[in-house]
């Protein structure tokens, strides 16, 4: 069921979605309104790193309109000494990163929250609040907080025997780097550092939560998983999840970001209190403040090869931070940055450190642009060094099937080369390059590769077809990426009707079985196999259903171009039964046609992607613009070809914006100093070029219909890259993103 | 929670009258473009909210000939840029003034909100000041006339005193061989607070500087005017000797901070920078004229 042929598979239908967002229809969760609600805000550590000794919370409680206030007391305490997981969340960081309990760790962390009649109460008596702190020294930075003497976050941390805010370690090994540096003819060892960086959705967190007398409660909320909600605030409240419905809203963007949840227990608690609905919606400010981002990181990677280009050793050592509670993406520049090199000894190690700033969030492919960054920066170094083009460079040394790779597993198909021989053999990279197109302006250009694990996991979905004849789906995923689409396209495929007769839900935690994380590329990979699982049954009984009106055995009917047909000669000469003529018949034959499919999924094979980019370099002033980008992937089967390019491009759009412009910045009391869009500086559309996505479609055979994810490792190459092309420009390498303008301005004044 | 009270004179003596009347519970709105985000941010908490977008006098554009110019101060940058005229004769002051914000900013962006909202980085203030406009005033004392670069007293302070609304910006008669022009430094291209302001205005004769205007932003408390990097370019054919003192000029005018903008050395840097890459674009434009 894949070919080239297909009618809707790989067509780019209308998003089911589409008419709502550009009418203003599409509910978003802060659109949800209830009568008698509340408006809850969240009270705020004024400071970046304070014991709390008490809170009086008496004068609030005092203010008319006030109706509940919550403090950590509200929340289910998870002790330090016991590890309590959901998925990779630890649950003792997130209760103490929803409500700050023994201490506040960062400046924005929440202390306390009021419900009020009005948004205006509700803030005013967050200020009544009064909060004894004691103020402690803060640290921000990695390399301050691992010195010897930096202020300890987490006393009972230890780490090599002593207090630390080195929080956790990872080592991932094969051969002997010693033995394999021995053997290199060329050695180049480079350190790097990379901002923290946010995952920048339009949509802020925000919540609307009805706790109802019986103690059910009803959540809209926007995020990558109304599971996941629903578990996570079943866990910090205490209620069961059978008396949760977590209903997800339609998403304003997450990029990783709203994998974990920030609001909905603390709106839970204060909705129970108050016995009203209570909605909570963060304003630009708090969500820049307090919530993601992606964590900075320093690292030092060292890469041997011989004279004719074969790596023969690596060595790497990454630095990342987790914010104010433990929990890093170590795994991402670990276990990413090197695997797509057949390299005989590598030991690549990643230690976690905790600072005070907001607790770090999933950001696409966490961690693994922070590894990329250093490892294909070496590697262009290596090329040049050798004389080699960068490209035949990583070609000579990709993964092949069947090697094992660095965490663990053993390669099934690698398409890596795939990717670096379509940008070799692309336009682009044969372009010639006005290197000096104006006095002052300086050109380059620059190519680095990705490597993303990718994930399957738990999928549910429901097909059910109306008695009309048409056919409703319903997914548990939120659909941040095009699944909706997707999913539509398959199923109308398997089905052989009109795309425009399949309509696709997201259904709530009630409504659908379980189903994981929007996030990890695994949504459309997961949910089209578990889609297309149900489809055929359906398939099936709509099968059975025709042999039973021509009395004839279910194995004796196919199913072609949306009709059951006698499927040879032998079964007997019956004119065919469309859907709508089975659906009509239901009731008689046997009932509803429809069944849901709930699976654990695997065969998401590793993700791939090679990227040229050209930069131009305004010397004087220092910025550095993006002429032109393309970005080769293997995306396995685009089921909807303008989602899949759309994913790769807002990949290297905000692989751009970490590259050279996004960043925070902290005052000296630990305060972010630029929370607005206008001074966190992403990309907006006249920076970027139109980004060229090639999308090279290799079947993953582990899939029905060869689909591969998609949205992460198109961020991973792109800092690398264009540090490797700002190189090619000027002559200098950049080992410190962003490369804003006042940096690269300096780093030109400098040898 | 607090009541706002919204008024929309017809006439500017009833503007003045409520807006001294208020005793600086009152606003004055023209596109809103920096009260309302000031307001919801909390930073500016209104009693009265006083419209002038309904005085003829200040959405007005008067062509006094010869490119002289009377702009209302709550004209916004989409419609001035429909003035094929003022084009013509000040496509620097309109550069800098279409450059704020985005398209949907300009319908509502006024360069009398741009000048009284007092940010040293401030588009628009630069080349009013290299143009040599000089504003009209009215407040419950009658009316007065300032140069542009006097209004700013300091980040979001101006000299204007209590119910002093400013009316209209003159901009003199154009000799032949003028030209201006507006550049500044951002980090993005559109979207983005000026890091760097330059503002150059030029009269050329036979290739020769007869006058010159150098107005720099982002750079100090308020929008200087640089007479000694205009000294520098008067009687010079523009040579590169003469830009560079020009340039020096403007980097030693330059009394900035470091900020998450942009560091003292990089501002310092760049004032000399886009001095002269605004004055080759204003040259042309004279040449042209
Ligand atoms: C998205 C966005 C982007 C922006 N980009 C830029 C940019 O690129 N460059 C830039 O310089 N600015 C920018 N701004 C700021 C703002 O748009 C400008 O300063 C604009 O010129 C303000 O004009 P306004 O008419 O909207 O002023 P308003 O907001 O109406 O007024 C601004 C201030 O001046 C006072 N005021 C207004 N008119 C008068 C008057 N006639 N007499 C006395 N006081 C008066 C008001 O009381 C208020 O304090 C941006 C703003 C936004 C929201």
């Amino acid at each position: 069921m894949n070919d080239m042929t297909n009618k809707w598979i790989g067509q780019r239908t209308i998003r089911p979605d589409g008419a709502d967002k550009v009418t203003g229809r599409a509910q978003y969760s802060a659109d949800v309104n209830m009568p008698g609600m509340m408006w809850g805000k969240v009270l705020r550590s004024p400071h970046a790193h304070a014991r709390i000794r008490g809170i009086d919370t008496s004068k609030a409680e005092a203010l008319p309109g006030v109706k509940a206030i919550v403090t950590a007391k509200d929340i289910v305490e998870f002790p330090v000494d016991k590890s309590v997981m959901l998925g990779i969340q630890d649950m003792r960081w997130m209760c103490r990163n929803v409500m700050a309990r023994e201490k506040a760790l960062f400046h924005g962390h929440p202390v306390a929250a009021v419900a009020a009649i009005s948004e205006e109460v509700a803030a005013a008596a967050c200020a009544l609040i009064e909060v004894d702190y004691e103020v402690l020294p803060h640290v921000i930075e990695i390399e301050d907080a691992i010195k010897p003497d930096a202020p300890i976050l987490h006393e009972w941390n230890k780490h090599e025997g002593k207090s630390s805010n080195i929080t956790g370690t990872m080592v991932l090994k094969t051969g002997d780097v010693e033995a394999g540096f021995k053997d290199a003819d060329v050695i180049v060892e480079r350190s790097f550092t990379t901002r923290p960086v946010h995952q920048g959705y339009i949509e802020p967190h925000s919540c609307t939560v009805s706790y109802a007398a019986d103690g059910r409660v009803t959540i809209w909320s926007s995020s990558q998983g109304q599971f996941m909600v629903r578990a996570m605030t079943s866990l910090l409240t205490g209620i069961p999840q059978s008396n949760i419905r977590a209903i997800p809203a339609e998403i304003g963007g997450g990029f990783g970001g709203k994998t974990i949840i920030y609001l909905e227990p603390v709106a839970v608690m204060l909705s129970k209190k108050s016995g009203r609905p209570v909605k909570m919606v963060m304003t630009r400010d708090e969500v820049q403040r307090a919530t993601g981002p992606a964590p900075g990181s320093m690292s030092t990677v060292k890469i041997g090869a011989k004279k004719d280009g074969t790596i023969v050793a690596a060595q790497a050592t990454f630095y990342v931070q987790a914010g104010g509670l433990p929990g890093a993406p170590l795994r991402g520049p670990v276990g990413c940055s090197l695997s797509a090199y057949a390299i005989p000894n590598v030991l690549s190690v990643g230690y976690e450190v905790v600072s005070n700033r907001s607790k770090v969030a999933a950001y696409r492919a966490p961690g693994g642009p922070h590894g990329a960054f250093a490892a294909e920066s070496v590697l262009d170094e290596i090329a040049e060094k050798l004389g080699l083009d960068p490209l035949d460079l990583r070609i000579r040394n990709s993964a092949k099937p069947g090697d094992k790779a660095l965490y663990g597993p053993t390669f099934g198909q690698v398409t890596f080369k795939e990717t670096i021989e379509a940008i070799k053999a692309h336009p682009h990279y044969k372009a010639p390059l006005d290197r000096n197109p104006r006095p002052g302006v300086k050109r380059g250009r620059g190519v680095a590769s990705g490597f993303w694990y990718n994930a399957g996991g738990e999928s549910s979905v429901q097909v059910n077809i109306t008695e009309d004849g048409n056919v409703v789906v319903t997914t548990g995923h939120p659909d941040i990426g095009g699944s909706r689409a997707s999913i539509s396209n398959v199923v109308a495929e398997l089905l052989g009707v009109e795309h425009s007769r399949v309509n696709v839900i997201i259904g709530d935690t009630m409504t659908i079985g379980f189903s994981n994380l929007t996030g990890g590329s695994r949504v459309t990979f997961a949910s089209a196999m578990v889609a297309t699982a149900s489809t055929e049954k359906v398939i099936g009984q709509l099968k059975e259903r025709a042999a039973k009106i021509w009395n004839i055995d279910a194995e004796a009917v196919k199913w072609e171009d949306g009709m059951a047909l006698p499927a040879g000669d032998n079964a007997g000469k019956f004119p065919p039964l469309s859907l709508k003529e089975l659906a009509a018949k239901a009731n008689e034959m046997g009932g509803p046609i429809g069944t849901q499919v709930q699976l654990n999924t695997t065969g998401a094979d590793p993700g791939f992607a090679t990227h040229v980019v050209d930069v131009e370099v305004d010397v004087d002033l220092g910025i550095i613009r993006v002429l032109r980008y393309t970005a080769a992937q293997d995306v396995g089967r685009a089921l909807h070809p303008g989602y899949v390019e759309g994913q790769i491009q807002g990949g290297v759009v905000q692989g751009i914006g970490w590259a050279l412009s996004e960043e925070y910045l902290y005052d000296k009391n630990g305060k972010v100093d630029n929370a607005t869009f206008l001074d966190y500086r992403m990309p907006v559309c006249s920076d970027v070029p139109m980004i060229d996505a090639v999308m090279l479609e290799i079947p993953n055979p582990k899939h029905p219909q060869g689909v591969r994810g998609v949205g992460e490792a198109p961020i991973v190459p792109p800092l690398a890259a264009i540090a490797n092309a700002v190189y090619d420009a000027l002559g200098k390498r950049f080992s410190a993103l962003p490369m804003s303008p006042p940096r690269v301005t300096e780093r030109l004044e400098q040898p | 929670m607090t009541d706002i009270r919204y008024l929309a004179p017809r006439t500017l003596d009833e503007a003045v009258g409520a807006f001294a009347a208020a005793a600086g519970g009152a606003r004055i709105l023209a596109g809103g473009t920096d009260l309302l985000v000031q307001m919801r941010a909390g930073v500016a908490k209104p009693g009265t909210i006083i419209d002038i977008k309904k005085i003829p006098e200040m959405t007005a554009i008067e062509d006094l000939g010869g490119g002289a110019f009377r702009i209302g101060a709550a004209v916004s940058g989409a419609v001035l840029a429909e003035h094929a005229g003022f084009r013509k004769a000040w496509p620097g002051v309109l550069e800098a003034v279409n450059l704020i914000g985005s398209k949907q900013v300009q319908g509502r962006a006024s360069p009398g909100g741009n000048l009284c909202n007092a940010s040293p980085a401030g588009d628009s203030v630069p080349a009013m000041v290299a143009a040599g406009a000089v504003v009209t005033i009215q407040g419950p004392n009658g009316r007065r006339e300032l140069p542009v670069e006097k209004v700013p007293a300091g980040p979001g302070r101006t000299n204007l005193t209590p119910g002093e609304i400013v009316v209209s910006f003159t901009l003199p008669a154009r000799p032949k061989g003028s030209g201006d022009a507006y550049l500044r430094m951002i980090p993005r291209t559109e979207m983005d607070i000026a890091v760097v302001g330059m503002g150059v205005n030029l009269v050329l004769e036979g290739g020769v500087v007869k006058a010159a205007r150098v107005g720099l932003g982002a750079v100090a408390p308020t929008v200087l005017l640089v007479e000694d990097a205009a000294r520098a370019l008067i009687g010079s054919r523009l040579d590169d000797a003469a830009l560079e003192a020009a340039a020096a000029a403007c980097r030693a005018a330059c009394k900035p901070i470091n900020d998450k903008r942009g560091t003292i050395a990089y501002r310092i840097k760049v004032a000399g920078v886009l001095l002269k890459r605004t004055a080759a674009i204003a040259a042309r434009r004279a040449g042209g004229n």
